[in-house]
């Protein structure tokens, strides 16, 4: 075992590790928006859009993520959309976690109980205004934990960017392995970079979590 | 005209009608009671006076504007109807002030530096005025109600509706809750109450409606009607209820 023919790629493994976190926080991001408007579509009035939202879950929840990645970054510019590997990734990326992020978020506003809507509506609030205001705060809290344990799978997830050749962490690893034929070391190092990421990451949610939402829980 | 008018309404949820025709007034600065038995549908009733339920026939009217689900100016409507329940129904998110402020500064009615100063105000007419930083899950249940008439009272409302405020609460917090209703209806607050709290409905109402099966079944006032029900239904349930 040796470690040190690795240390001359020090700056690409950093580099890797930084894409690799810009990679999941964008797609989280984004993710996290679809999330929200996917979970307010299904429980909307309006019917095809709700069918619309709940064939994109399942069509997301239900297929390798990895393809998910190919399709946006092969398929699609056969259609006129060519996107770099990065964007690519990150929108199929996105897609992915806003799937998984619809069906947490709405589960989240289900556990608001209908008594709160209308303790708002008596107040004279309006649709959006008890949404905002009563509804989604509780309702976020609710779908915290589920949320930030996605968001891990999606961090580590973001490995599979390296099939479409973006210079995330993983795929910088490939490089150094066959450049120092040191496979064991390189993948032990990503190894410990994907933990201490992970890791980093539920400190800083448990942190927030603390922060952003204060209020005592029902006894 | 009386501040509520209420006309042959009826209301049906599934096969069951809850409301076989009703009619009441209720005058300004007046205390009403409704009382009677599970189902009877009291509280069915003063859901539909802030058209929280829609009626299915007959009408309503607050201050001569007709009331229904689908009204154009709803919210303004219900900014001058409060509504207390049963269960409290405080937002545990948000500290007392904001719980009481929230609709206030939404909706327009003060700029946000008097708003603390409103919170304070209503606090004190409740006694809970040592609260206003505390959340809603610190307070007892007799405090919480009352933290929820607070809210009421910051709409500045025209009429205020109680659901069976005291049901919920534990035997010794029903007092403090019905202490601050009474005081607001000395200071001559348009209320209309459903309430299992014979006491408080003899003593601070200037009427009784008594429902039963979907009607109002006997009216008047407190002394007349719990000293000689005319009807026999009216008769029973006082017995029942002591």
């Amino acid at each position: 075992m040796n470690f040190l023919p690795l240390w001359r790629y020090q700056n690409q493994l950093i580099d890797g590790a930084i894409v690799t976190l810009e990679l999941t926080v964008i797609s989280a991001l984004a993710g996290l928006v679809i999330g929200i408007a996917g979970a307010v579509a299904l429980k909307g009035r309006v019917t095809p859009l709700r069918w619309l939202v709940r064939g994109y879950i399942e069509l997301f929840r239900n297929t390798p993520s990895l393809i998910q990645i190919f399709i946006v970054f092969f398929v699609l510019p056969s259609f006129g959309l060519k996107l770099p590997a990065f964007e690519a990734a990150a929108v199929a990326l996105s897609l992915y976690f806003g799937a998984y992020s619809v069906e947490i978020i709405r589960a989240g506003l289900d556990s608001i109980p209908r008594s709160q809507v209308e303790a708002g509506q008596c107040l004279g609030l309006s649709g959006w205004q008890v949404f905002r205001h009563i509804i989604l705060p509780p309702a976020l809290r609710n779908a915290y934990p589920a949320v930030t344990s996605q968001f891990v799978l999606l961090l580590l997830g973001t490995s599979l960017a390296s099939q479409v050749a973006a210079d995330e962490l993983f795929h910088v690893a490939g490089f150094i392995e066959s450049r120092t034929y040191r496979s064991f070391e390189v993948y032990a190092v990503i190894c410990a970079v994907y933990f201490a990421m992970a890791m980093s990451f539920k400190a800083l949610f448990a942190i927030i979590g603390l922060a952003a939402f204060r209020w005592p829980r029902r006894r | 005209m009386a501040l509520v008018e209420i006309r042959d309404v009826h209301k049906t949820f599934g096969k069951v009608e809850v409301l076989k025709g009703v009619s009441l007034d209720v005058e300004e600065g007046e205390i009403v009671t409704i009382i009677g038995r599970s189902g009877s549908g009291k509280s069915t009733l003063l859901r539909c006076i802030n058209a929280l339920e829609s009626v299915d026939s007959g009408e309503i009217r607050v201050e001569g504007q007709k009331v229904h689900a689908g009204m154009p100016d709803l919210k303004k409507f219900r900014q001058r109807v409060g509504i207390v329940f049963q269960a409290f129904n405080l937002f545990p998110h948000l500290k007392v002030e904001r719980n009481i402020t929230l609709a206030p500064l939404l909706t327009g009615r003060i700029e946000k530096a008097k708003a603390r100063a409103l919170a304070e105000d209503v606090l004190t007419r409740v006694g809970l005025a040592d609260k206003i930083d505390a959340w809603p899950e610190q307070l007892s249940g007799g405090q919480q109600q009352r933290v929820a008439i607070a809210r009421c009272l910051a709409m500045a409302p025209h009429l205020m509706l109680f659901d069976e405020v005291t049901s919920a609460l534990d035997p010794e917090l029903v007092g403090e809750v019905l202490k601050v209703m009474e005081a607001m209806a000395k200071q001559g607050m348009t209320m209309i109450l459903v309430t299992h709290e014979m006491g408080f409905a003899r003593n601070v109402a200037d009427r009784i409606v008594f429902m039963h099966q979907g009607r109002v079944w006997e009216q008047g006032p407190p002394a007349k009607l719990f000293a000689n029900p005319e009807t026999p239904e009216l008769a029973s349930f006082i017995a029942s209820a002591k």
